[in-house]
């Protein structure tokens, strides 16, 4: 797009081509990865990261860091050393207090480029879809996006990743270093393993010559309403709520508690009665939950591909031979309006005990 | 792209997937950005919007496509070493491209509903030295055309920043209703400029910064138990229990 008047801009290029190898050889064997803080808390994907770079760090016989940008970022230290990791390198210039991607990225690609970790890795969140390609390019390597597993092929880092929002899978290698990788919330495990945890604090203050956005607002939902990427158990509704009431699935997150919440199909997203950011499904989001109640929604291919992980999925929809059943542990045929008063009615009685 | 319906199969190598009888489309989320710059010039009531795509020779009916949509002209980057390109060296090839324009705003699709990468639009900005706001909602241009004011999705919530233009913008659903190509439109379209571009020309450096090694068919999940003519407090009662006794996951 553009709109006629502005002077060329040539001068713009050539591209700034950075070195996609530094020497060839590595002296330190290290695994890093970049701990996300928002709202004042480091986030749980953090964990995540540092549960799974522990054991990449182990089996490649080096440390583990962690990069926590912000302000008072380092109280998070010990937070992060029970997770296994041995040293927090903390950037807490004051212009870093809120998140933008210009200068995040320069921050973390100047830790990368001081530290030389041969693996990086981030989280696929919001913040990590935004941060990890550019910093990424800042390196002048790619990141292989949202992967669900990893492991080593001698000191080559292998990620799984889902493509075609799960209906196949593919594994990827970093031909240049440092290898970088995000995964996706809610998938790695995590695992204690106490360790040092030392505070290294990183002189750093982005270059403000790089033009960037400047944030005016940010309106957080302050409702504690977790996100449907990570969220614990999700419960959908489709086509079958027949409105916008969506009152009785609500009603079921709020039973199941803080890490519940409520998402839709595409169906009941286009009629307008769920916002776009719940959908699940190929053009929505992918989700991984522990559990996936899914009300009222037949099972299109794109919304199978979107949940299809979900480790337990019950689905409730009055036709039997609705395709969501095929990938259903528990199906319930009958009447949604009918069936979910009684499920709650038994969710409230058991998890009350 | 395939049409988000097909089913995809991995082809006997694993080095990729069965194209054969697929449905190719726009990206969902790059026709949003076609719309969100036909919006702009109408409400402008002036510029240009090309459409600039990287990919075999069926990527010129996705042009043409948003050509009929009311795109004035297309730059097609045609290259086999660019087909099966990484995001880093398609940013590259974009950016390159793009440099040899003007421009204000470059949108991208936030990701692309094949590969899932979603760090195009990311890179190229950084490529050419610009802001990205990312997973875009809405924009608001200012009157100067100099700034924008736009609303991003941040998990669970909204950002709105201001950006200095020009600047890449990814769209994210929401951001607006795509139109679809009127019969005049696709007349029109037949007659408008499509550039054709090879990497050579645009110096880029092919080199792949990500290697696929293996493609592979997920899982298939088994149907697990079904609960018919059944009492709807029965068969609630039944799957509660086993949510906590046998799957225990609440």
């Amino acid at each position: 797009m553009r709109f006629g008047q502005r002077p060329k801009q040539s001068e713009r290029l050539p591209l700034e081509k950075k070195g996609s190898n530094y020497g060839g050889e590595f002296q330190m064997s290290k695994v890093m990865i970049y701990g996300e803080i928002k709202g004042g808390k480091i986030k749980k994907t953090a964990y995540e990261l540092a549960s799974e770079g522990r054991r990449l760090a182990d089996e490649l016989g080096g440390d583990l860091g962690a990069v926590l940008i912000g302000p008072q970022s380092a109280q998070f230290a010990p937070e992060l050393a029970k997770y296994g990791v041995d040293t927090v390198f903390v950037i807490e210039d004051s212009d870093l207090e809120i998140y933008n991607s210009e200068f995040y990225a320069q921050a973390l690609a100047y830790v990368v480029d001081e530290k030389k970790p041969e693996i990086l890795l981030i989280s696929h969140s919001m913040q990590g879809k935004d941060l990890a390609p550019r910093t990424a390019a800042k390196l002048g390597v790619a990141s292989i996006a949202d992967c669900v597993s990893f492991e080593l092929d001698g000191r080559t880092l292998v990620g799984k990743r889902p493509i075609y929002a799960g209906k196949c899978s593919s594994k990827w290698v970093s031909t240049a270093s440092s290898q970088i990788a995000s995964a996706r919330p809610n998938v790695l495990e995590t695992r204690e393993n106490p360790k040092a945890g030392n505070v290294e604090i990183v002189a750093f203050t982005p270059d403000k010559g790089r033009s960037t956005y400047t944030t005016k607002e940010l309106n957080l939902d302050t409702s504690g309403k977790v996100d449907l990427t990570e969220a614990d158990i999700i419960v959908s509704g489709g086509r079958g709520m027949g409105s916008p009431d969506y009152s009785l699935l609500e009603e079921m997150a709020s039973i199941f508690g803080t890490t519940a919440t409520v998402g839709a199909s595409r169906a009941a997203v286009d009629a307008g009665w769920r916002k776009h950011i719940d959908q699940v499904g190929q053009t929505g989001k992918t989700v991984t939950p522990n559990l996936y109640v899914a009300c009222g929604i037949s099972g299109s291919i794109q919304h199978l591909a979107g949940m299809g992980s979900s480790k337990v999925i019950v689905a409730i929809n009055k036709d039997t031979e609705a395709p969501i059943f095929t990938k259903a542990d528990y199906g319930i045929v009958g009447d949604l309006f009918k069936v979910i008063p009684e499920f709650n009615k038994e969710l409230r009685a058991l998890l009350s005990e | 792209m395939p049409d988000s319906e097909t089913q995809i199969k991995v082809n006997s190598e694993g080095t990729g997937i069965v194209t054969d009888g697929i449905k190719y489309v726009i990206n969902p989320y790059d026709e949003f950005s076609v719309e969100e710059a036909l919006r702009l010039k109408e409400k402008f009531k002036s510029g240009e919007v090309v459409i600039l795509s990287i990919g075999p020779d069926r990527a010129t009916e996705a042009i043409r496509t948003a050509l009929a949509m009311g795109a004035d002209r297309g730059i097609h980057v045609n290259d086999d070493s660019l087909n099966q390109a990484d995001p880093y060296v398609i940013a590259q090839a974009l950016a390159a491209a793009a440099g040899q324009s003007e421009y204000d705003i470059i949108f991208c699709g936030h990701r692309a509903i094949d590969d899932d990468f979603g760090e195009t639009g990311a890179m190229l900005a950084e490529f050419m030295k610009i802001p990205q706001v990312t997973l875009v909602t809405k924009v608001e241009v200012a009157e100067d055309k100099k700034t924008a004011v736009v609303e991003r999705d941040v998990e669970g919530g909204k950002e709105v920043v201001e950006v200095a233009l020009p600047c890449v913008l990814t769209s994210q659903k929401g951001l607006n209703e795509p139109r679809y190509a009127s019969l005049p439109g696709i007349m029109k379209a037949k007659k408008k400029p499509i550039e054709k571009k090879n990497a050579a020309e645009l110096g880029v450096d092919t080199e792949p910064k990500l290697q696929c090694r293996q493609f592979t068919m997920p899982m298939e999940r088994q149907a697990g138990k079904k609960y018919e003519d059944m009492e709807p407090a029965e068969a609630a009662k039944i799957v509660v229990n086993a949510l906590r006794s046998e799957a225990k996951a609440i």
